[in-house]
């Protein structure tokens, strides 16, 4: 039997049951949602409610934050003493020098202006021409540094290598790090993907040779063998000498994280390039390395991060970096036993940083993710 | 047959080939033959003798914390001063790893917890401590926080036999002799083991036949402690152990843990868990939930399909990465050398260096010790990884 | 082959699941809404409807992979609540094959069949080993049974994954486009296994868009629309003479081709 044709509708949506929304259903999901997680929740309320407000009374609220005597400070031993590192504060980012030449502050200033603002385009990701971009913070920006840091033309004063100092001593590590660490990663990395063998074994080699020792040790070797590795005459400061290590230790690892995004690269690639009649040199430089640079930049910066890190360990053989500087200051005779907020703000710092770079990598690591999906 | 077309040397690929490669293999050569050179002219011009004589000079400084080999200020040479060092860099590696993973282990899963508040408490920990620099945290818990609230040794922070100070923990420490109820102790102890180990294996094997379960290691765990602790009575109580005393100046007897490695320990192993929290978090998040699903499906218990479906999946992810951060620690453990700890960096690579001014000889040894554990770990690594695909694809 | 398993089928049974009013949200979101349903006994449904339509997620509430909000779900006369104990009867006595198969990675196939066997009902390994191996041999591939899934072919491991479930013994199956995951040469060979369990009068529930498996097995198919149940009928009835506009346009544009 055959009825008349019926018409499909739409039952009307409704509300959930008991509609939970709002905050109190959220609460009661993700702090209360079962018996665990309620005792879970109120034990750490507990311990925030413990500890969070001494910490804030000490660090804000009772904390002396301007003076330039440490009588204001030990007067009021509730607050922590925020004044020593207005104090210091010179001294703490740009290092002995011009802690003493207040008159010269303008030119680490001055730098740093110019790098955030090449750099901040270049991360966000609507910017035109970030080639160019690249090239100047690459190429253009460590001359400017040279010329407005070192000095020594146009009439600025010169401050020598041995007197950089405080952040700006860990900035011009980092860079100067990852700066010429990453040409001699990008070929070591193309040297051990390489399908002769002896050019593989040298590559492999000296990769895993730099990553098996400690940067420490690394740097002992830089500050006490290098002058015996040259001729007699060629002698470096300590801080080249730190800079010499740490570019040798970073470029394993540079070379690793390239070497990551190489293989990434679909075989296709390679042989559309080579189906092109383009040689090795053309095809590398043309297809595979734009494709595999991009990939490998969240494991580049992964890299940095650590580098960045790992500068404070030139604060053991004796240079005079963030980490060094906050604490001879919070040493000196006028700020002694204030260490604890040395640490903290040199560890700000440092944390500052490093967890901005690790969000950016994130992000990008998450945008190259979908990119290829789609 | 055709006969081989014969190509220009220039042109053919493996000639080619063989050159660049001997070209590379000439340089890097004569690069390390010249830095060889250069190097031995620049010691014979500053008249340094290089040679492994100073080995069994006697090394004039002291070596506070050495657990198992013994120093003597006086008698003890540069080499035993080598080993110590190598021993106490295995000591807070491995004292580290443990508490590490373990740490780490708890943050990963509470960073996973349905709890909101328990997640970010996790996650803040995991973001605040591995984004600043290890050496960093290392100096502030030794200078800013542990040395300046700890007591000095006479005011001690007193634990039953054991004492805390500003110089670190102070400790009974069993005396082992040869009296007879202690070897009469260890032997029972180690029938008691091989009778354990054999009562687990026959529960497997009841197990496979029957479907039916024992609680395998609790048994075995109470029974150990309980026999262990009524043998231990009936040999008539045979440790004996030595107590520290509280001397004029600081304590005597029984062993220390000196507040360098305390600091060195805690610092290491905070750091390091952050990462390997997020190793586990990863492990975790990367077995597919399609997994759980098919095991509930079967009729499997929450508890079984954690076990059984979950965490062997998850630990094939989390193992490799987890071991690189093993590595990472025990050469982080380096940077003792901060706060004074004897590991070979600090006694070797720092004091020895600077009294015998052998840096080629001590820095070379150094960087082999690290080399060898690097490689190890490597080759264990390739020989896991290798297992793994073995049995996936 | 024509084998008209209606026309030989046994007898259907008395109810086994009966689903009365049920209503089911994703946060605000109403995906299932007055769902009312009765399966007998050896009863082979296939339901059908256009993607997003809440086929997945009707027959994932039937062993609760899923909660529902509203209205009741009787399995073999247990009542599905919160009680972990009733949804752990309902899952042992209900079978699920997914699309992506899920089989477990790290355990041979052979593992991959005795887990439940060894954990849920608790049987000596080697009793399990011999129920696995015949399930097994019954979607022949026992010769496969030491390999792991990553090393099958799609086919292979669906397979596998409707033996590791019928080595429960379970009284009713879920089928979760069992073949849509699968290359053409691979989708007879499972379909295959699905007629034999359905002459054997296992009790299905079947979401696939194989329009012929559906015509020569269900004695009844289901269109869901928009979370709800447009139309149900005989298979010769549904497709000759769809009751509702909804049906009708869905069929013409599966069956275009
Ligand atoms: N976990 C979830 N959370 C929120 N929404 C969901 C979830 N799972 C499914 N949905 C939504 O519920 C609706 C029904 O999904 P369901 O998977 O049941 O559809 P389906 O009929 O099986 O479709 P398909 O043929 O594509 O498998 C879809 O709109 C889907 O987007
Ligand atoms: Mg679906």
């Amino acid at each position: 039997m055959i009825d008349d044709l019926k018409t499909f509708t739409t039952l009307p949506d409704r509300a959930p049951p008991g509609s939970e929304i709002g905050l109190i259903a959220w609460i009661r999901q993700n702090l209360f949602g079962s018996a665990g997680s309620s005792i879970t929740t109120l034990i750490l309320v507990f311990l925030f409610l413990m500890y969070l407000p001494p910490f804030v009374e000490w660090a804000l609220i009772n904390a002396n934050w301007v003076g330039n005597e440490r009588s204001i400070c030990d007067a009021n031993k509730a607050g922590a003493c925020w004044a020593f590192i207005g104090v210091r504060m010179d001294q703490i980012l740009f290092g002995l020098y011009f802690g003493a030449n207040p008159d010269q502050v303008w030119r680490p200033v001055t730098i740093f202006i110019i790098f955030f603002t090449l750099l901040i385009p270049l991360m966000i990701d609507k910017t035109p021409r970030k080639d160019i971009l690249g090239i100047l913070l690459l190429l253009v920006f460590p001359a400017l540094f040279y010329v407005l840091i070192y000095g020594g033309v146009f009439g600025i004063p010169v401050a020598d290598t041995t007197q950089w100092g405080g952040f700006l001593l860990t900035f011009a590590l980092a860079f100067i790090g990852i700066l010429f660490a990453l040409p001699i990663g990008i070929l070591l990395a193309l040297g051990r993907r390489s399908e002769m063998p002896v050019i593989r074994a040298i590559c492999v080699t000296y990769i895993e040779f730099w990553r098996g020792t400690p940067l420490i040790t690394i740097l002992f070797m830089a500050s006490v063998m290098l002058p015996l590795f040259f001729p007699a005459g060629v002698d470096f400061d300590k801080v080249v000498r730190a800079m010499i290590g740490i570019t040798l230790f970073q470029s394993a690892y540079t070379a690793e994280a390239v070497r990551g995004g190489l293989s990434a690269i679909p075989k296709g690639q390679y042989e559309a390039a080579m189906a092109l009649g383009l040689g090795y040199w053309k095809r590398t430089i043309f297809i595979i390395l734009p494709q595999g640079l991009k990939i490998s930049i969240p494991a580049i910066v992964n890299t940095f991060i650590a580098l960045f890190k790992d500068t404070s360990l030139v604060s053991i053989i004796g240079l005079l970096d963030l980490l060094n500087m906050a604490q001879t200051a919070s040493r000196s005779l006028e700020w002694n036993g204030y260490d604890i907020e040395g640490y903290l703000f040199a560890g700000f710092i440092f944390w500052m940083f490093c967890f901005g770079m690790s969000r950016y990598s994130q992000n990008l690591e998450r945008k190259l993710d979908t990119d290829r999906r789609n | 047959m055709t006969d081989r077309v014969r190509i220009p040397l220039h042109r053919d690929p493996k000639a080619r080939a063989i050159a660049i490669q001997l070209i590379a293999l000439s340089l890097v050569v004569y690069g390390a033959y010249s830095l060889f050179q250069t190097t031995v002219g620049n010691l014979v011009a500053r008249g340094i003798q290089t040679g492994t004589s100073f080995f069994d000079e006697v090394a004039p400084f002291n070596i506070g914390f050495s657990p198992l080999l013994d120093f003597k200020l006086g008698e003890s040479t540069y080499i035993e001063v080598f080993f110590i060092g190598i021993q106490n860099t295995i000591l807070v590696s491995i004292l580290g790893i443990v508490a590490a993973t373990v740490l780490g282990f708890i943050v990963g899963v509470v960073r996973l917890s349905p709890n909101w508040l328990a997640s970010k408490v996790a996650l803040c920990y995991i973001e605040i401590f591995r984004n600043v620099p290890l050496l960093l945290q290392i100096m502030f818990w030794n200078f800013a926080i542990f040395l300046p609230s700890l007591p000095a040794p006479k005011n001690s922070i007193e634990i039953g036999s054991f004492y805390l100070n500003a110089r670190g923990l102070h400790m009974p420490t069993p005396i082992i002799d040869n009296s007879s109820g202690f070897i009469l102790w260890a032997l029972t102890l180690a029938l008691l083991t091989f009778g354990l180990f054999i009562f687990a294996r026959r529960a497997k094997v009841r197990f496979e036949e029957t479907g039916r379960r024992l609680p395998v290691f609790s048994i075995n765990f109470f029974a150990f402690v309980f026999c262990g602790f009524i043998f231990y009575k009936i040999c008539g109580s045979p440790l004996a152990f030595d107590i520290p005393e509280l001397g004029r100046f600081n304590f005597k007897g029984g062993g220390q843990l000196p507040l360098p490695l305390f600091s060195l320990w805690f610092a290491l192993t905070v750091y390091t868990a952050a990462f390997i929290a997020e190793n586990v978090r990863a492990g975790i998040q990367s077995v597919s939930h399609g997994q759980t699903e098919a095991s509930h499906a079967l009729g499997m218990s929450r508890r079984d399909t954690v076990r059984l479906v979950v965490i062997p999946q998850a630990l094939r992810v989390i193992i490799p990465p987890t071991i690189s951060q093993f590595l990472n620690l025990t050469k982080n453990s380096s940077l003792a050398v901060a706060v004074g700890f004897e590991e070979i960096v600090a006694v070797w690579a720092g004091i020895s260096l600077n009294q015998t001014g052998q840096a080629l000889i001590i820095i070379a040894m150094t960087i082999a010790v690290y080399e060898c554990l690097s490689l190890l770990t490597s080759a264990f690594l390739n020989w896991y990884n290798r297992r793994i695909q073995l049995s996936e694809l | 082959m024509t084998i008209d398993i209606q026309a030989n089928s046994i007898e259907l049974g008395e109810t086994i699941i009966k689903i009365d009013g049920l209503n089911k949200w994703y946060g605000q979101f109403h995906v299932l809404k007055d769902i009312n349903l009765d399966v007998k006994r050896g009863e082979r449904i296939v339901i059908c409807g256009p993607s997003g339509s809440g086929k997945s997620t009707l027959i994932r509430c039937i062993n609760r992979l899923e909660v529902h909000q509203e209205g009741s779900i009787v399995v073999d006369g247990i009542l599905l609540t919160e009680d972990t104990k009733h949804i752990n009867d309902v899952r042992r006595e209900v079978g699920m094959v997914f699309q992506h198969f899920n089989l477990f990675p790290h355990l041979t196939v052979l593992e991959n069949c005795t887990l439940a066997l060894i954990w849920v009902r608790k049987m000596p390994k080697k009793e399990a080993e011999e129920i696995a191996m015949r399930y097994l041999e019954r979607v022949k591939i026992p010769e496969q049974s030491q390999k792991y899934p990553g090393q099958l072919s799609g086919g292979q491991q669906q397979r596998v994954a409707i033996a590791r479930s019928l080595c429960m013994n379970p009284r009713v199956m879920l089928f979760d486009e069992p073949t849509s995951a699968l290359d053409p040469e691979m989708i007879s060979e499972v379909l295959d296994v699905m007629v034999g369990l359905a002459e054997d009068g296992m009790t299905m529930l079947c979401v696939t868009h194989e329009m012929g498996f559906a015509r020569k097995v269900a004695n009844r198919v289901i269109f869901m629309d928009e979370g709800q149940i447009v139309e149900q009928n005989e298979p010769e009835a549904f497709f000759n003479h769809p009751q509702n506009d909804r049906t009708r346009l869905f069929l013409s544009q599966i069956l275009q081709h």
